[in-house]
């Protein structure tokens, strides 16, 4: 590698986490209510406290932020873990439509908990979240293996996620229950509501995932080349494509059992953060896009929160109106590659 | 049965397939240190699919495969790595990755968990890139050189996997003749320095002739068939069954193929000699006009093309002056013509005879041209004027 490579991303990276860190403070310190700087520090300086600007930092924003944070990061590795298996740049999440199955999965689970007046605990929310991830994946998985067309495949992950989100809808609307606004909200997408008890359980399933997909640097890294040349320098393939469905799986479901869906992360980011730091290597590419998918998601809910305060917008509006511009942008590029004679 | 030390790859009645149908007939084959191994046949032979069963891409639906004394498929992915590596066929796409990024993906064996290549490793990497001459291409992006650059980036990826076995899926497709020519050169190379065994699947035969050591030609329906030097096997009737040609011939000293010939009875008579012919040879055969050549030696050198695309030829034995008999057959074959062509500028103590050729035309009334036209609508016409 050569200097001017190593210190560009370096660079990168060290401006990545300011932004994160800036956009981080922003989130904590903007809301409808005003706390002043001083005051956040004193705050968070002397620890939970019982007076309302406290409770509004301790509890709503902080946790808030953070969770914007850990999830926003989980969703980008996620969506560039599916894009080195599809070997696609438009593969994601949610165009996929593996957020909305997990979606409806969790639905379906919370619905049948809080009739039998349960409450789910965070653990079990993944889990519903995680199932529900597999059996999309599953059947797109069946799918890929019939239409080997990537504009087939997203077609048919985009009807899945609209018949996953018509029925989470019908769910929502005729569960009759107290918590109804909760899980209408939900439902919608917000990274409102999330308790530090949630954020312990994501932070911990995320930690791992994220620390085991660095492991996956090197395999994926080979996959770039295809899956034949792969193969050739020692990749156990069939390993290696199971371990990148359940990371990617379980990144998503944590996202989704806590925010809902929210969309075009997965992909723009990736895009974004490879375009930055000029190459595709795995090993630098995982936590750059972790870094961006937290920048990004802060980002989008700092705007989401207070652009039409106190009315909050769905994250996922948000997250679409930047991302999916990224998205057309990447199919003109590869569209213009094509029409310029570049090897496809 | 273990294979010798200086048999690095031994297949042993492989029969390759996909889901358990075989596509190739048992075939039993061996690859030594600095010699390459050719396999040749037509499209859909199966030699693909051998190739990437020898590779492990694929289970071998029977059979077994030894490298360097042990069992190809018991071996760990990573020791397979580290003893054969592969130049596949297929256009590669990448995403902002130089070439040397690209020939680094070579070095996955060697590596840690992480994949991060040691000084070591880096300098391998360079190694390869000097070795088939593409050192100033480490820093460009792979989607943006051409074809034959990318072949030799792909082929420095292989290398630096220091590999004893090199299997190469027709290297050569998509590549213009210098860079066909280049490829080969560096392979060839190789294998002599660093005593690689190679394995590859070409299509060009010109090249396959003059390149391999051993050639193995695999039929139509998947049969493995001759198996031996360039010399057993560049024949020109082999190589016109192996490939079943129907229209057209394979030359086996020059390793090209010729057209067919044009059918029925020669309207022009051709005198050639010392490759003056050729030229009009393959002007008749273009225009669909069938033509009678001689009188040529079995030695002149444009006697496999004119044998290619007469319709009819007399020859005399090599070195010696054109004899009476065969005068008189050129003589009867010259009688039907309607044109003689004379291209041969020079006669000497050997063709000498061929004059008379020339005289008899101008007695029996068939015209005598020394050149013949490029346009197809001149060529009927003179022939046109003559009936």
């Amino acid at each position: 590698m050569n200097h001017r490579s190593v210190l560009r991303q370096a660079i990168c990276f060290a401006a990545l986490i300011l932004l994160t860190a800036l956009l981080t403070a922003a989130n904590v310190l903007q809301g409808s209510v005003d706390v002043s700087v001083g005051q956040v520090l004193n705050i968070l300086v002397q620890g939970a406290g019982s007076d309302t600007a406290s409770q509004i930092i301790w509890n709503i924003r902080l946790p808030r932020a953070l969770a914007a944070l850990v999830l926003g990061g989980a969703l980008s590795v996620s969506g560039f873990l599916l894009q080195t298996f599809f070997q696609n740049p438009i593969a994601g999440p949610f165009v996929l439509g593996i957020s909305s199955g997990a979606k409806l999965v969790v639905a379906l689970v919370m619905i049948g908990a809080l009739s039998r007046g349960l409450v789910l605990g965070s653990a079990a929310l993944i889990a519903a979240a995680f199932i529900g991830s597999l059996v999309v994946m599953g059947f797109i998985l069946a799918v890929s293996g019939r239409v080997k067309k990537m504009s087939l495949l997203v077609v048919a992950g985009v009807m899945v996620g609209y018949i996953c989100s018509a029925i989470t809808d019908i769910l929502v609307t005729f569960a009759d229950d107290s918590n109804i606004v909760n899980l209408h909200n939900w439902s919608m997408g917000s990274f409102s509501g999330i308790s530090w008890q949630n954020l312990a359980v994501l932070s911990a399933v995320t930690g791992v995932s994220l620390f085991c997909t660095i492991f996956l640097a090197k395999p994926m890294s080979a996959y770039q080349l295809g899956e034949s040349y792969a193969a050739s320098v020692g990749v156990h393939i069939r390993l290696f494509r199971l371990q990148l469905v359940l990371f990617s799986s379980l990144l998503s479901a944590c996202v989704t059992a806590f925010a809902g869906p929210v969309s075009f992360v997965g992909i723009a980011v990736p895009h974004l953060v490879k375009s930055l730091f000029k190459t595709a290597k795995p090993l630098c590419i995982l936590p750059a896009c972790f870094l961006g998918g937290a920048a990004f998601c802060l980002a989008c809910d700092l705007i989401a929160r207070t652009l039409f305060a106190p009315t909050e917008l769905s994250i996922g509006s948000v997250t679409a109106v930047f991302g999916a511009p990224v998205v057309i942008w990447i199919m003109l590029r590869r569209q213009a590659n094509r029409n310029g004679g570049e090897a496809v | 049965m273990k294979n010798s030390e200086n048999q690095i790859l031994l297949s042993q009645n492989l029969a390759a397939g996909y889901a358990g149908r075989p596509v190739t007939e048992p075939v039993s084959f061996e690859a030594l240190p600095g010699q390459i191994l050719t396999l040749i046949g037509p499209n859909g032979a199966g030699k693909s699919t051998l190739l990437k069963t020898i590779a492990r891409q694929l289970l071998p639906v029977r059979g077994t495969v030894w490298l360097a004394g042990e069992q190809l498929f018991s071996l760990t992915e990573q020791q397979a790595a580290k003893r054969l590596s592969v130049l596949l066929t297929g256009r590669l796409r990448t995403e902002l990755t130089s070439c040397r990024e690209v020939v680094s993906a070579g070095r996955y064996p060697y590596t840690g968990r992480l994949g991060i290549l040691s000084k070591e490793d880096w300098l391998q990497v360079d190694r390869a890139l000097e070795l088939v001459g593409a050192s100033d291409l480490s820093g460009r992006d792979f989607n943006r050189i051409s074809d034959g650059q990318r072949q030799r980036i792909l082929l420095a990826r292989a290398i630096c996997q220091q590999p004893q076995v090199l299997v190469l899926d027709e290297p050569t497709s998509f590549l213009d003749i210098r860079h066909k020519l280049e490829l080969l050169f560096i392979l060839k190379q190789l294998v002599e320095e660093q005593k690689l065994a190679v394995v590859m699947s070409l299509h060009e035969l010109d090249l396959a002739q003059k390149i391999s050591d051993r050639v193995l030609c695999i039929t139509a329906d998947g049969r493995p068939d001759r198996y031996g030097s360039p010399e057993e096997v560049f024949t020109q009737d082999y190589i016109a069954s192996l490939y079943q040609l129907e229209r057209g011939s394979y030359n086996s000293l020059f390793g090209c193929v010729e057209l067919e010939a044009s059918s029925g009875p020669a309207q022009v008579f051709v005198v050639g000699g010392a490759g003056s012919g050729i030229p009009i040879y393959r002007r008749l055969q273009r225009q669909g006009i069938p033509f009678a050549a001689g009188v040529l030696g079995e030695n002149d050198l444009e006697l496999p093309v004119a044998k290619a695309l007469s319709c009819a030829l007399v020859t005399e034995k090599a070195f010696y002056p054109i004899g009476r008999e065969a005068l008189h057959r050129a003589q009867q074959l010259l009688s039907g013509c309607q044109v003689l062509v004379c291209c041969c500028r020079q006669f000497g103590p050997l063709n000498e005879a061929n004059q008379n050729l020339l005289e008899q035309a101008k007695k029996q009334g068939i015209s005598v041209l020394f050149e013949w036209p490029a346009n197809a609508e001149q060529a009927k016409s003179i022939l046109k004027r003559k009936v």
